[in-house]
């Protein structure tokens, strides 16, 4: 009998151990200064993942903040103003993402927010950072309902306070569908993890793979902690699916693609901005080899803007590279910098301009490092420049790039 | 029929990795009545042993040879975190009422977690394991049927290292020693058997196995990262439970079952509750099934030897 009671009592203590394993949300509050005296001050948010799996792009993403409020304040861009970071860890979860958005609205120098990186944790922080009329940029989400509203057949903007400069699945799977096709694969298999930005990209991808003629031999999920897909691979391999297509990040699809060649299933694996990052071909190892990835944008480093700014980031001494989204992040601080020179310039406080700054925001337009910036009615950015990256030789290497139609 | 074959040989692999883990559980619970939480972050830090191993002495070989050195050096790590744990966190309490020790475990369990995530270079995220020669890399093909060669690793592990723990424990005198302590503890100390010697060796026996199941995760997975030992400890001490904790045979049937279920319901359920994301549902819901109607587990029994 004590032994039965010992078990009881173990599994609900274990359970308990996980639930306040999740809580708690590290802050890394950056301060630039440079600029000049008797100014106020104005802040710009960050929200993403500081620490966790997802580190990498979250870093990257607020180094490149960090870069671009520090060249607004160089270049004194609103006068009487001085720009500083205020960074908070989302752990690319949605209930610390809420709980970030809460603290940085508390705070009442705060103009706008860049971030998150994950679409189902922007769905959290969206309704937070509306009520208090902070603007949103995020350089990542990619999912259409944030902007378009849940109905794809009557679009309808969410939240007014919501902007992105990059561009999302409703492009992004359609474009994979079409490379694909284009290289006469006409059998696909589809995984995705659950997420919201997984299922999205597998769902368009879908949708346009099966209008252009091809059949997706298998659809299949798998569980957001999933570290052996054997048992997925065994059930898709007989089908024999000339790629597949994986809606998803990097930590489950890099030993997705392991584990599926070491199975002798040699096909490439493709997927979204989401795996695109170094970190997939370390996870994926020597077999990475011809996987495919779709990113938004043409290569940062393609164009001469975004030559400059990766040798300004180069430059500043970051310890982690810009990553996938370090572009668009630096974009959207500019964005929001740009809707502030508007709104700040006669205000008296941050929190009294902030409905001035979303309508600024939705107004600007200019060259960034990543393309023109602009947004559209939903807040979507009007840049559809796409670009399919190849695995080769342990590198992400440019494959096509090309306007989506 | 070939792709039950196959989904049956991916289960015996998961399956085993369950079996290396859940033996540890047992072996403590047999010798102490205790739930070591902690057992999963043993597995974790024998893999991240074996991953240091590697880094440190032969970083960029990847041949057969260096295999042995990373086994050992995950047993290395693994039972010295094992033993420590139990001099430290565990003896003192041998006497306090039960929930002490359990607190203490999950304690222990979070304490090793971060230790890894702060302090390992690296080990914030998830890490590439080296990709062993011969071990890993291009599966091979039997008939219908294809093998990865990492999961002939882990079946192989399992099936030597029950044999040698059956031997250990019912032909040597320690091992003895082990069957008389679970048995009782006092006697066993009238008859000149250390019991601090006898449980300290209990741990450090599921710690060499979970030091195994470390690098065979590592070699299957390809990855690994911190927060591996939660998941895996618990779907171990489910094995464990299924298969009669207290009971080192119970406990490899136990781990062997599961990973069957878990890659059967991938397979062959279909709809909405079929698929990846729902094969720990049917797991579990087996062993809710299996302790209505065998509260003991499947080979659990009373008078059955608990070491």
């Amino acid at each position: 009998m004590q032994q039965r009671s010992m078990i009881r009592l173990g599994v609900p203590l274990a359970v308990a151990a996980l639930a306040l394993s999740a809580c708690g949300s590290r802050t890394d509050s950056t301060t630039t200064s440079t600029a000049g005296s008797g100014t106020k001050t104005v802040k710009i948010g960050v929200i993403a993942p500081l620490s966790g799996n997802l580190s990498a792009l979250g870093l990257g993403i607020k180094n490149s903040v960090d870069l671009a409020v520090k060249q607004a304040n160089e270049s004194n861009a609103v006068a009487g103003w001085k720009f500083e970071v205020i960074a908070v860890d989302d752990e690319a979860k949605a209930d610390v993402g809420k709980n970030a958005a809460t603290k940085i609205s508390s705070d009442d120098a705060v103009i706008g927010v860049v971030g998150t990186l994950n679409s189902s944790v922007a769905q959290q922080t969206q309704p937070v950072l509306d009520a208090a009329k902070i603007a949103q940029v995020s350089p990542a989400n990619t999912n259409p309902t944030l902007t378009q509203g849940a109905d794809a057949a009557a679009k309808k903007r969410p939240y007014a306070n919501y902007f992105r400069t990059c561009t999302t699945d409703a492009v992004q799977g359609p474009f994979a569908a079409q490379f694909l096709l284009g290289q006469g694969i006409k059998n696909v298999a589809t995984i995705h993890d659950k997420k919201t930005y997984g299922q999205g990209l597998v769902d368009a991808f879908t949708a346009e793979f099966k209008k252009g003629g091809g059949t997706i031999v298998s659809a299949e999920t798998i569980g957001e902690n999933d570290k052996d897909f054997s048992t997925v691979i065994s059930k898709i391999k007989p089908n024999a699916p000339g790629a597949i297509y994986y809606g998803g990040e990097y930590p489950q699809a890099g030993p997705l693609s392991q584990q599926m060649k070491s199975q002798g299933l040699n096909v490439p694996l493709m997927g979204g901005d989401g795996i695109f990052d170094p970190e997939y071909i370390k996870l994926a190892g020597a077999t990475a080899t011809g996987d495919l990835a779709t990113s938004v944008g043409a290569p940062t480093e393609s164009t001469d803007a975004g030559k400059k700014f990766l040798d300004q980031y180069k430059a500043a001494g970051y310890p982690e590279p810009a990553a996938a989204y370090g572009g668009y992040a630096y974009d959207a601080a500019k964005a929001i910098i740009e809707g502030a020179k508007t709104s700040l310039k006669d205000a008296k406080d941050v929190k009294s301009a902030r409905a001035a700054t979303l309508a600024a925001i939705g107004k600007v337009s200019f060259d960034g490092v990543t393309g023109k910036v602009a947004f559209d009615e939903f807040g979507d950015t009007t840049s559809k420049i796409l670009t399919v990256y190849k695995v080769d030789g342990g590198k992400w290497a440019p494959s096509k790039t090309d306007t989506f139609k | 029929m070939d792709l039950f074959f196959q989904q049956l040989l991916n289960g015996l692999t998961l399956g085993s990795l369950y079996a290396l883990i859940a033996v540890g559980y047992t072996v403590v619970y047999g010798i102490v009545q205790l739930i070591n939480f902690a057992h999963g972050e043993v597995f974790m830090i024998g893999a991240f042993g074996a991953l240091a191993t590697w880094t440190m002495l032969f970083k960029g070989t990847t041949a057969i040879w260096v295999l042995p050195f990373m086994i050992v050096g995950a047993i290395a790590v693994s039972v010295t975190v094992a033993v420590v744990m139990e001099r430290v966190a565990y003896r003192p309490l041998r006497n306090a009422p039960r929930l002490a020790p359990l607190i203490t475990a999950i304690g222990i369990s979070v304490f090793l977690q971060e230790a890894i995530r702060l302090f390992y270079p690296g080990a914030k995220s998830a890490m590439p394991f080296p990709q062993i020669e011969f071990v890993t890399g291009a599966a091979m093909e039997w008939g219908p049927l294809t093998v990865r060669r990492s999961a002939l690793f882990t079946i192989g592990a399992l099936i030597m290292c029950t044999a040698a723990l059956w031997f250990f424990i019912n032909r040597t005198k320690l091992g003895r020693g082990m069957l008389a302590v679970s048995q009782d503890k006092d006697t066993a100390r009238l008859m000149g058997i250390n019991v601090d010697r006898i449980v300290a060796v209990a741990f450090a026996l599921g710690a060499t196995l979970a030091g195994i199941a470390g690098v065979a995760q590592g070699l299957q997975n390809n990855n690994i990262d911190f927060f591996m030992g939660f998941l895996a400890g618990l779907k171990a001490f489910t094995a464990a439970v299924l298969g009669g904790i207290g009971n080192i045979m119970g406990a490899v049937v136990g781990g062997l079952v599961l990973g069957i279920v878990e890659a059967m319901a991938v397979q062959f359920i279909p709809g909405t509750f079929g698929g990846s994301p729902w094969k720990d549902v049917w797991a579990f819901a087996l062993l809710i099934i299996v302790l209505v109607f065998r509260p003991q587990g499947i080979l659990g029994a009373k008078t059955v030897d608990r070491a």
